[in-house]
């Protein structure tokens, strides 16, 4: 009985400390999630500036662009999917990729062959384990992307768009988590490429009439500057939607995993008790026992 | 007679300045561009180089952009860009220290 007993204050020792690690661990995202809506914000300004600019040029210029004309006979279709690097989030990982995989589902059933990209180290893991191809993919700023990495992967793509060879792709769709709340975050697709002309999102509130602009050097130029940097800004947010999503994710798991070790430790440390209570039971019996066991022989002598 | 402009910089991660200027001056790819206080709508692309932006209290400040773009419509500048550095932000030591740095770089290179 002994044993078992210092068997349970082990495990109870253990589950204190896997306790206070997921604590710091849920109190480290929590942190970081306000730092990381914050770069949201300050990434808006940017975004929208740029979304005007797009909406205008589309408005007052029939200038067509690679980027928005419509292949005629979509054949190709690449994925990005945005995972994250670490694991320790629950089902953020999981369910962004099964979210990718009832995309490349869908597509495959409107006949159009696959190619992956991949953000993020679980996504990379669970692309190798299942030997699938990936024909590109970036680790290393899951909970903290730059702008650097959003250009970098918006060129591999807009690449990937424009060649006209067996590499290239005729659309391009991007997965990723999309931030609702502290408690809700939702896998989410959307297509990136070809652009579909953004007239109306994001209106200026009182329906005021976009400028008649000049364009310098020409609208073309113009556009075929702003393209590119639009589908950026795009992959940008998304990238940041995802980190938040992550830290979020990450919050809870890791609430909920401090919450489970509180109650393990609670339930050990009543079997704990039980156990020590059986222990004494059992000595102040065998004592009572052994003291009539010699009171009887006693009697019997005398 | 308000003659003066709302002028906005914005960087592709953060709002790097805005506030109230008489004077836009920057590199488009087709030359210069000088803007006051309601300027004809525009919109062009910005060459990598600085701008130049005089504020309504006689201040001043230039930026080192990567290129971008300006657009100019209801007497309001937005000049967007992928990094900015503004001259009041950024650090001469530390400028330097990049420098050196990145001389050693290409080197170490060649």
């Amino acid at each position: 009985m002994a044993v078992s007993l210092r068997e349970y204050r082990a495990r109870i020792k253990s589950t204190e400390s896997m306790k206070k690690i997921t604590r710091a661990m849920e109190l480290i995202a929590a942190s970081r999630i306000i730092k990381a809506q914050q770069r949201a914000q300050q990434a808006a300004p940017y975004a929208r500036e740029l979304t005007r600019a797009v909406s205008a040029l589309a408005t007052y210029s029939d200038a067509d662009h690679p980027l928005t004309t419509e292949p005629e006979n979509p054949t190709k279709a690449a994925i990005l999917v945005i995972t994250s690097d670490r694991g320790l989030a629950g089902a953020y990982s999981s369910s962004v990729l099964k979210e990718g995989e009832r995309l490349a589902e869908r597509l495959r059933e409107e006949g159009k062959q696959i190619t992956t990209f991949i953000a993020g180290r679980k996504g990379e893991a669970y692309f190798r384990f299942r030997n699938r191809p990936v024909r590109e993919s970036w680790t290393g700023f899951s909970d903290q992307p730059q702008y650097d990495n959003a250009r970098e992967i918006g060129k591999a793509l807009i690449d990937a768009f424009v060649d006209e060879g067996d590499e290239g792709v005729d659309e391009v769709h991007i997965v990723y988590t999309r931030f609702r709340s502290m408690l809700v975050q939702e896998p989410h697709s959307v297509r990136m490429l070809p652009l579909e002309v953004v007239e109306g999102e994001e209106k200026p509130p009182e329906d005021e009439v976009l400028p008649l602009y000049e364009f310098e050097p020409s609208a073309d130029e113009v556009l075929d500057a702003l393209l590119p940097k639009y589908v950026q800004s795009r992959i940008f947010y998304a990238l940041l939607q995802a980190s938040a999503s992550e830290l979020a994710a990450r919050q809870k798991a890791m609430k909920s995993a401090t919450d489970n070790a509180e109650e393990l430790i609670k339930k050990f440390t009543r079997i704990a008790n039980q156990a020590r209570q059986a222990g004494i039971t059992q000595e102040i019996s065998e004592i009572v026992g052994g003291v009539n066991a010699l009171a009887d022989a006693q009697a019997g002598s005398e | 007679m308000a003659n003066t402009m709302r002028v906005a910089l914005v960087a592709a991660d953060r709002e790097v300045w805005s506030g109230e200027a008489t004077v836009v001056n920057a590199r488009t790819l087709a030359g210069e561009i000088g803007i006051m206080a309601n300027h004809t709508p525009i919109m062009s692309v910005l060459a990598e180089g600085q701008v130049d932006v005089r504020t309504v209290d006689d201040g001043h400040w230039v930026a080192a952009i990567d290129g971008g773009f300006i657009s100019v419509a209801h007497n309001e500048v937005s000049l967007l860009c992928e990094h900015a550095e503004i001259s009041h932000e950024s650090n001469y030591d530390e400028a330097k220290r990049l420098l050196e740095e990145a001389k050693a770089r290409s080197e170490a290179a060649s």
